[in-house]
């Protein structure tokens, strides 16, 4: 009883939009920064990387995988191309079977 | 060439489904053939909303695993022309939704319509990504409170990198902000985010601001798109915002208190 009279006659509080807008700021621009691991180029590195490999292998899209992480202060942008087996080729493969860049 | 617009939001309960059916309607009313989606598998309220609830005999599962074709499916709108319908099913999982089968199903609506808008279900699960992966345009439906604002933010993150626009390097998803169950009063005195603050944060383009209202609760119980109801603040409010998207260069109205009559200036107070 006493709690609703005091929350009806007590002085305004501070003015809470501003804090929610405070604290939207400072989140956002976290989670915005941890999301980054996944920058606007990605996509475009990936189907241009497709189109330099599939010259010499054929190869489809589910077979790049590229995938940038953050540890630290590092960055590391990981590149996995999955080759067909041998028969599936059209060219013969470049000697040096490199999967992993 | 049909556009996809999903009307998408993260959090639920903001005005996905209200926004979609005005949406959608304002479209079709202005001439152009619409469809709109319920990406809602297994709770599906668009058809109540849009008033068809009572004829939908199949649904978008079905058409998806051939138990129907769209004809069978599509629910014509009784009151605006060139608007359509495709329920969402009540009984199925969210797993049902394939990205072959929805890409089957957009790509034949293509053949027929100039929109088709995908109503989102909430979160960002399976119903949510396909809902926005074949998008081209976005309504962000988001209300002026914290967790909705960052919800949104997640969701901007979402179009940005996990869209098929986004995977295929093509031009991103183009995103528009609507900003709904907005109280001007409210903000003006400092306890509710304003659009300003909104627009601050998320950094997308206004389309619309929609006023709370209880119109909107009142249509909705009627099975009529609030849209409309153009006498009513929250339906004019839609209007507005179909026609900015279809590129008129409208101001925002409802985003500041109403101007008190000249009797109220003088004595009112405030
Ligand atoms: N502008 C508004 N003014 C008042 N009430 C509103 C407004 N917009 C939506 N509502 C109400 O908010 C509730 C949720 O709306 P709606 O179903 O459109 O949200 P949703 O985002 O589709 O929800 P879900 O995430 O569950 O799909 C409904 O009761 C609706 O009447
Ligand atoms: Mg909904």
């Amino acid at each position: 009883m006493m709690g609703l009279f005091e929350n009806f006659f007590r002085a305004p509080p501070r003015k809470s939009a501003a804090l929610a807008k405070e604290r939207l700021q400072i989140i956002v621009a976290h989670e915005r920064g941890s999301r980054r691991s996944s920058p606007d180029y990605l996509p475009t590195l990936k189907k241009e990387l497709l189109e330099v490999v599939r010259k010499y292998v054929p190869i489809d899209q589910s077979q790049i995988k590229v995938h940038l992480d953050r540890e630290g202060g590092y960055e590391i942008l990981e590149l996995n191309i999955t080759l067909p087996d041998e028969e599936q080729r059209l060219s013969p493969p470049r000697q040096n079977g490199g999967a992993g860049v | 060439m049909a556009t996809v617009i999903v009307v998408t939001s993260g959090k639920g309960g903001v005005g996905k489904t209200t926004t979609s059916a005005s949406f959608a309607t304002g479209l079709a009313q202005r001439g152009y053939r619409t469809v709109v989606i319920d990406f809602d598998v297994g709770l599906r309220n668009l058809d109540l909303i849009m008033g068809c609830e009572r004829r939908v005999v199949y649904d978008f599962v079905n058409v998806i695993n051939n138990e129907a074709n769209l004809n069978q499916s599509l629910i014509r709108d009784k009151r605006v022309e060139n608007l359509y319908i495709l329920p969402a099913s009540q009984t199925r999982d969210k797993d049902a939704l394939t990205k072959e089968g929805v890409e089957r199903i957009l790509t034949e609506l293509k053949q027929g319509f100039d929109y088709i808008v995908c109503d989102s279900p909430a979160g960002i699960e399976r119903g949510a990504l396909m809902a926005l992966y074949f998008a081209d345009e976005a309504l962000v439906v988001t209300n002026p409170e914290v967790s909705s604002v960052r919800d949104s933010d997640r969701i901007l993150g979402i179009l940005a990198s996990r869209s098929r626009r986004a995977e295929q390097g093509e031009n991103p998803v183009k995103e528009h902000l609507v900003l709904a169950r907005y109280a001007p009063e409210r903000a003006d005195r400092g306890d509710m985010l304003s659009v300003d603050d909104v627009l601050e944060i998320l950094g997308i383009p206004l389309l619309g601001v929609i006023p709370e209202s209880s119109t909107v609760l009142q249509s909705s119980n009627a099975g009529v798109p609030v849209i409309l109801e153009d006498s009513s603040e929250a339906g004019a409010a839609y209007n507005d915002l179909v026609d900015r998207f279809l590129g008129k260069a409208l101001p925002h109205r409802f985003t500041s208190i109403q101007k008190k009559g000249f009797l109220k200036r003088l004595f009112g107070g405030g």
